[in-house]
């Protein structure tokens, strides 16, 4: 595995689409001070392309464990009257969202 | 009553437990210290000043009426903002969990408030953990105690200043690459992190869930290793958990203060400070080190340097990985179920007030990290960012295996730097994050790693790093012990007893 090339810096617009699909809704001003810093933090951490990884495993977490299991016994829940209350919104018990739907789909 | 407020946690203990002084007492006079500095220090984000007077009275009158307590009763204790607790204001240093009381305690919280602790409060950190001097908190600065024009290292920031300022006799701090070592360096304390699941994660507001992991922030060794010990141990509610017996740490810590290292075997990280790696470096961390090291020696330990070369790449693998995880993590705070919600008009769908939220309630570092990771694990560039990461992980890994066939602790400086001034690194994201290269490598391996005083350069406090084998915290204490002890020894005083002479000169 070699470094990406990469040709420019991250650009503006790549960065609002990161940030889009992150569901960020940054400022313009955000978007040209995020492109030039993630830029150089990218450069930085395109370092790790210098390693020699032929045949190297990766490691996704620093204890082996696989499949961890409970006895499937239920347990008592959170109280709904606590949990609504930290809740941004709240209506008949339940907490209330916005649509997740247009008017048309 | 000040007397109190420099006293280590141990002799608290010992106090309690002969009567000769109530929990109360105690409280009242870290709650006047806090009254008094901490304006100035900002290191709490919330305290309940009759919350904590109220449980130390419960803990004197169990006392009183015979009740058999533990050796932590009585003592007041702070809490990093990370550490989920019941009722009580947890926000991470966000703006998106401003005002949210949660509905249970973290694991760590609860064992904590069994052992009849008596929370003081709730202290500063960078926003979900992520930065090297606490100015990433969404709320307020906090300062260095040793000089307030100075940071007080991060995440756990307010950790640190709080127990160094002599406003909590310990506190939790959480160690992601480096969070509660560098702090703990930076303001004279000792810092812990253990073996990666050795003590819950459960309740812990997650940044990077497979290097996450809470520890101890103390004035002593012995405090340390006390105060790890009431946290570790399994729990079957964090999946990563290790099902293993809690080493044995305050007395390896007693016997380590004993002095006799005859025999343990010392590797000096070349990649760390060492020849062809001092760029960045302090000359002054370097002597300090360098003394230190030959400290080991005389107490007799065998020293050697030992290579481990991909140390090298531990930054670049860190800052793939790190907000990669981040990414996914900090998904869940979409506005729906708890904390901030922004836009909700009743015309704006789901997705809109998602975006919304997540902008106004996020600050700068979280959405950079949030991006960052979000790029790494794209479609395309996977392999070669986060993939590559997670393949530089394993080959530090080895580095460490390797090294434990010749060696039985790894040491090298704790941070690069003393700590540096309010303001000079936060418009420069590489230079924050070079404060965490020695701290690294222990983070993306899962071993145990203290940082522990040992010295001052230009008047200000410089940390020394133990690292060992995953569950040979022991080791960790051992060794630290044995050089606060002769430290101790040498200067006729404890390490952070230098404080208020200074600040007084």
């Amino acid at each position: 595995m070699s470094t990406p090339s990469r040709k420019d810096r991250l650009t503006r617009d790549e960065v609002a689409h990161l940030a889009h699909l992150s569901r960020l809704a940054v400022t313009e001003e955000e978007l040209d001070l995020f492109a030039g810093q993630l830029g150089a933090v990218l450069d930085a951490v395109a370092q790790v392309g210098k390693a020699e990884v032929a045949d190297v495993q990766p490691t996704t977490h620093a204890v082996p464990m696989t499949n961890v299991f409970r006895e499937d016994v239920a347990r008592p829940s959170l109280p709904r009257d606590v949990v609504l209350a930290g809740a941004p919104a709240a209506e008949d018990g339940r907490i209330r969202v916005p649509r997740i739907l247009g008017e048309e789909a | 009553m000040s007397e109190l407020t420099t006293t280590d946690a141990a002799e608290l203990g010992r106090l309690l437990t002969a009567g000769e002084v109530s929990s109360a007492d105690l409280t009242r006079a870290y709650l006047d210290r806090i009254a008094a500095d901490d304006d100035a220090i900002g290191a709490y984000l919330h305290v309940d000043a009759e919350a904590a007077l109220r449980s130390a009275e419960q803990v004197d009158a169990a006392r009183a009426d015979g009740g058999v307590l533990g050796p932590l009763a009585g003592i007041p204790l702070a809490l990093k903002d990370v550490v989920v607790t019941e009722g009580v204001p947890t926000t991470s240093g966000s703006k998106i969990l401003e005002g949210w009381r949660p509905p249970y305690d973290a694991t760590l919280a609860a064992r904590l408030k069994n052992a009849g602790t008596v929370l003081l409060g709730k202290t500063n950190m960078d926003e979900f953990a992520m930065g090297s001097s606490t100015e990433n908190s969404a709320y307020r600065v906090t300062r260095n105690p040793w000089d307030h024009d100075r940071i007080p290292g991060g995440s756990s920031g307010g950790s640190s200043a709080a127990v160094a300022g002599g406003l909590a006799p310990w506190a939790i701090g959480t160690d992601t690459g480096g969070s509660i070592r560098q702090p703990a360096a930076v303001t004279g304390l000792v810092g812990h992190k253990p073996t990666y699941g050795s003590v819950s994660r459960f309740g812990l507001i997650a940044f990077s869930s497979s290097l996450d992991q809470a520890g101890p922030m103390a004035r002593t060794v012995l405090d340390a290793a006390l105060l790890h010990e009431a946290i570790a141990g399994h729990d079957p509610l964090d999946s990563t958990s290790i099902n293993a017996p809690v080493p044995v740490l305050a007395e390896s810590a007693r016997r380590g203060a004993e002095g006799d290292l005859a025999g343990l075997r010392v590797g000096v990280v070349t990649e760390l400070g060492g020849d062809g790696h001092t760029e960045g470096y302090e000359a002054g961390v370097l002597a300090r080190f360098a003394e230190t090291v030959a400290l080991l020696e005389s107490l007799g330990a065998e020293v050697r340097p030992v290579s481990c070369p991909a140390f090298d790449l531990a930054l670049p693998a860190y800052y793939l990985i790190a907000p990669s995880e981040a990414s996914s993590n900090l998904a869940r705070f979409d506005g729906v179920r708890y904390g901030l919600r922004v836009g909700d008009d009743g015309d704006r769908d789901l997705d809109e007030v998602m975006a919304l939220t997540r902008e106004q309630g996020f600050g700068p570092e979280v959405k950079r990290r949030i991006i960052l990771g979000t790029y790494a694990l794209s479609s395309g560039y996977y392999d070669a960012y986060y993939g590559q990461a997670q393949k530089v992980r394993t080959l530090i890994t080895r580095d460490f295996t390797t090294a434990w066939e010749d060696v039985d602790v790894l040491v090298s400086p704790t941070s690069p730097t003393v700590a540096w001034p309010v303001g000079a690194r936060v418009d420069d994201p590489i230079a924050m994050y070079a404060a965490d290269l020695c701290t690294l490598p222990a983070s993306l391996a899962g071993i145990p790693a203290i940082s522990v005083p040992c010295g001052l350069s230009d008047g200000l406090p410089v940390g020394f790093q133990v690292m060992a084998p995953a569950l040979a915290d022991d080791r960790c204490y051992q060794v630290a012990a044995a050089l606060e002890a002769a430290q101790d020894a040498a200067r006729g005083s404890r390490f952070l007893d230098q404080l208020p002479v200074r600040s007084a000169a």
